[in-house]
């Protein structure tokens, strides 16, 4: 058998406390940070080195196998998910900062590196990494690039994308590549843009080329609280339409309020509805005169509560309370499903609006926490895992919930992903023409579908064609 | 996360473990904290996969056997608890799971009686003072015993301090503004019997009259910490009921100690001392906590300025959430500067009697806490704690540097009674 072909030839490679057999080895890694999907491997190798990863991609390639890559198993939408027929490429050991410069502003990394690890390296010199998803003292790199991951603060820097020069990659095939460089400016078409967001499926990213920025001078974060979602939603519009442009803005409901409150203490208003949380960034003079004309703003927009962070450690527990409140949420519920919506800003309080009335209607309860700022919304639908048809409601509702998204002009992942979880609204959102067109380019790079087989687009969706989508997206289970 | 826990078969305890399992979402964010999961760098020796080993364990879909090993490996530090925004108690999954397992496994017989040796000796004072100096002339035979006993071996100090008992009561200086226990401790009172005398005196001097109940024994936290929860259990009977109720509270100075007995309720589940339990548990205090909330008099400046490195010890900073009462202890005193350990919140390798049982990873977290102190160059050490204090102390060593480190109230003591504290 193939897969098993493969094992003796990675055991000969390998010593076997990098190449993980046993049950309780690879129970731990049977899921990712979504719980309701469990697949168990057939091993885990803990690549050490580059070229144990290129030589584990060829072997697979040669026997067949599917592989898929993993850092720290944060992703949200089951992105590094195990195949049960396959095996994971574990990159977390392959941490290293090859180079860091200061002059060009830029970080030679590899993909297990964790993002704040980067930030942290680069601190000494005045520069951060500036893509901030919520998981960032744990997330890899290489996770960020696989999802083009964001964060609160992509609404002035731009997500992941917009911080990758360039990467060297090991392909499906095992043909290793160089995409992009040190340069912002490249020739020809993006092929470092292509990678980005590609959730694995044109390989594994071995050296990420990235952007550092200057640390801000500044920073002034103000908390605002109101008594109804869709009044902090028209909030984030009134500021944007006063022509500023703030590093973060980002909105908390009631539930995401407590929850978060049992988990920091951040001194988040208890009793509002809604708090929005806007952090003007830059050079001290420019945040000062910002600030004043921010604060006007806010008191016109109907706002009780307004606070401003008063030092960094105030606004650390500000950003602690947010950056955890995914997490925190498991206090309030045994299970959850966190959407990742996009709604153009505009809509953001009539999408609000109609996910309350959506809530209300499956008596289901939503907690709200997102980036307002680019209408990214994060709606985490609650429910008991123990109560039969409790978790099929559930995603009914989140089904509800994205195909309000798509109806309003938006989209059904901002950040975390297709992955195994979206997957099935993936028709929703484009044409089978659409879907076929993405199969073939993934077939161009992966003819064998080997690279994280099964997420974003279907397995086996070969032969798709706009006749046949139907049956191969119900396909899936 | 979803689970299908036994939870009335495991006893009292069931509950308690079954609900941190329920509260984990697996989202990860406990990784970047444990010391296991950065030195090892793989999911079954981090807090999530734990819990998640824990868990099929006790659902039966894999055996106690092929878990424990990833179990045994975790330091029991905590830190995951200060990271984890879901509230996850892990302290209570992690304890009752250790006794749970201990019922049935198995271990080798070196092991086993290496363990023996440890939980016959190190809560009794006594017994423990004769193995020392017993394991001091056992030393000359290293090379020919079996690998589990002899990281206990090294461990050993090269003398013991000699020291007069504590009386059973001391009386305040001036007014009296509280009464307190002071809980002496097992492995303390032999290695460093001077951090009694020193909370002793600083507590007097501050308004304090401290009880030393004289038939006291170990608090049962080693026990508790490493499954032996009959033992734990019949330790901490004994403290039950020879310590006086009509104190403010019960004072101790090791971090561990103090984290044990807060833990007495859980251990105590169902079972008929457990309301006396918790009257006891709610009295534990470290000594840090009680002197910040009672407020200490200035002392007179040191004799010349003095850059100290606070060492959090896991017990206190993760297990207990006391961070800022030592360092603000530390900062009344005139001419002492604080400074901040990087990676503080890592643990040093102790963690108990860890260093014993997994001497490996031990001396790598001991090795990388050295190398974090000495990168802020420090004159002196503090910590809270016996078991950080040798370990750092031995890593220190190891480095060829000879920094003193001093307990919190050792400092304050010397710095009362204007002595240096330069050195040890």
């Amino acid at each position: 058998m193939a897969l098993e072909t493969l094992i003796s030839e990675l055991t000969a490679r390998i010593p076997p406390e990098r190449l993980l057999q046993q049950r309780p080895q690879l129970a731990p890694y049977e899921s990712d940070a979504l719980t309701s999907l469990r697949a168990r491997p057939r091993a885990v190798l803990l690549a050490g080195t580059q070229e144990e990863v290129i030589d584990a991609v060829r072997l697979c390639h040669a026997h067949r196998v599917p592989f898929v890559a993993r850092g720290s198993g944060t992703s949200l939408s089951g992105g590094s998910l195990p195949i049960e027929d396959g095996i994971v490429i574990a990159l977390n050991r392959l941490n290293r900062i090859i180079a860091l410069d200061p002059r060009q502003r830029l970080a030679v990394v590899e993909p297990g590196i964790i993002n704040l690890d980067v930030s942290r390296a680069a601190a000494p010199h005045g520069l951060y990494y500036a893509p901030d998803p919520s998981s960032q003292p744990i997330c890899t790199i290489g996770g960020n690039v696989a999802f083009n991951s964001g964060g609160a603060h992509c609404l002035k820097y731009g997500m992941t994308a917009n911080h990758v020069l360039g990467i060297k990659a090991v392909l499906p095939d095992g043909e290793v590549v160089q995409l992009g460089g040190a340069s912002l400016e490249t020739s020809g078409p993006d092929l470092t843009g292509f990678f980005v967001g590609s959730e694995g499926l044109f390989g594994v990213a071995l050296e990420i080329t990235l952007r550092l920025l200057p640390k801000p001078e500044a920073y002034r974060t103000i908390l605002a609280s109101y008594d109804s979602l869709a009044a902090a939603g028209q909030a984030v519009s009134d500021v944007v339409a006063a022509g500023l442009l703030p590093g973060a803005m980002e909105i908390m409901d009631r539930l995401a309020i407590e929850a978060a409150e049992a988990s920091v203490n951040a001194g988040y208003p208890r009793d509002a509805a809604a708090l929005l949380i806007v952090e003007l960034e830059g050079e001290a003079v420019e945040v000062d005169a910002e600030f004043a004309h921010l604060r006007r703003v806010i008191e016109r927009s109907g706002a009780g509560e307004i606070r401003v962070a008063a030092d960094e450690a105030e606004r650390a527990r500000i950003w602690k309370g947010r950056k955890g409140a995914f997490s925190a949420v498991g206090r309030l519920s045994p299970n959850y499903i966190v959407q990742d919506g996009v709604v153009p800003r505009s809509k953001l309080g009539e999408a609000l609006q109609r996910i309350e009335a959506l809530s209300a209607a499956h008596g289901t309860r939503v907690a709200n926490v997102f980036h307002a700022g680019d209408g990214n919304l994060h709606p985490l639908i609650l429910y008991d895992g123990r109560v039969p048809g409790a978790l099929e409601r559930a995603e009914d509702l989140a089904g509800e919930i994205i195909h309000m998204c798509i109806e309003l002009g938006g989209s059904i992942t901002g950040e975390h992903g297709v992955g195994m979880e979206k997957r099935r609204h993936m028709p929703a959102m484009f044409s089978p023409d659409d879907l076929a067109l993405m199969s073939s380019v993934r077939r161009a790079v992966d003819p064998l579908e080997l690279a994280n087989r099964g997420k974003m687009l279907p397995a086996g969706q070969t032969q798709v064609t706009a006749g046949q989508h139907e049956q191969a997206v119900t396909d899936h289970g | 996360m979803q689970h299908a826990i036994p939870v009335v078969e495991l006893g009292p305890q069931g509950l308690a473990m079954a609900k941190a399992v329920d509260s984990c979402v697996h989202c990860g964010l406990c990784l970047a904290a444990c010391p296991t999961y950065k030195t090892l760098g793989e999911e079954m020796d981090s807090p999530r996969g734990r819990i998640f080993l824990m868990k099929e364990a006790l659902e039966g879909s894999l055996t106690t056997e092929e878990v424990l090993p990833y179990v045994d490996r975790c330091l029991g530090c905590m830190a995951c608890v200060t990271a984890c925004p879901s509230g996850v108690a892990y302290g209570d999954l992690l304890a009752p799971f250790r006794a749970h397992a201990e019922k049935t496994r198995h271990r080798p017989v070196m092991e086993a009686a290496a363990r023996l040796l440890v939980r016959t000796t190190m809560p009794y004072p006594r017994r423990f003072r004769s193995a020392v100096r017993l394991g001091k002339l056992a030393r000359v035979a290293r090379p020919l015993l079996p690998p589990a006993l002899r990281p206990m071996l090294d461990m050993l100090p090269d003398s013991l301090p000699a020291s007069a008992p504590l009386p059973e009561r001391i009386d305040t200086q001036g007014q009296r503004r509280a009464r307190v226990a002071l809980l002496t401790g097992c492995v303390q009172n032999v290695l460093a019997p001077e951090i009694n005398w020193a909370t002793a005196r600083v507590l007097a001097r501050n308004g304090v009259e401290v009880v030393i109940p004289r038939s006291q024994g170990c608090c049962g936290s080693l026990s508790l910490h490493t499954g032996e929860a009959d033992q734990a259990r019949d330790l901490a009977r004994h403290n039950l009921r020879v310590f006086p109720h009509d104190v403010d509270a019960i004072i101790t100075n090791a971090a561990g100690c103090g984290s044990g007995m807060h833990e007495y309720p859980l251990l105590f589940a169902g079972q008929p001392d457990e309301d006396a339990a918790q009257v006891f548990a709610h009295k534990v205090m470290d000594i840090s906590v009680f002197l910040y909330q009672l407020g200490i008099e200035t002392p007179p400046p040191l004799p010349q300025p003095v850059r100290v490195a606070y060492h959090d010890a896991c017990h206190l900073a993760h297990a207990q959430r006391i961070t800022a009462e030592p360092r603000s202890l530390l900062v009344t005193v005139p001419n002492l500067t604080l400074v901040e350990i990087p990676e503080g919140d890592l643990c040093c390798g102790s963690a108990g009697t860890y260093n014993l049982e997994q001497p490996d990873t031990a001396r790598q977290l001991g090795e990388r806490k050295a190398h974090n102190i000495l990168a802020v160059e420090p004159q002196v050490i503090a910590a809270g704690n016996i078991g950080c204090i040798m370990q750092i102390r031995k890593h220190i060593r190891g480095q060829s540097q000879a920094l003193p480190i001093l307990h919190t109230i050792t400092i304050l003591d010397r710095a009362y009674a204007g002595l240096p504290l330069l050195s040890e």
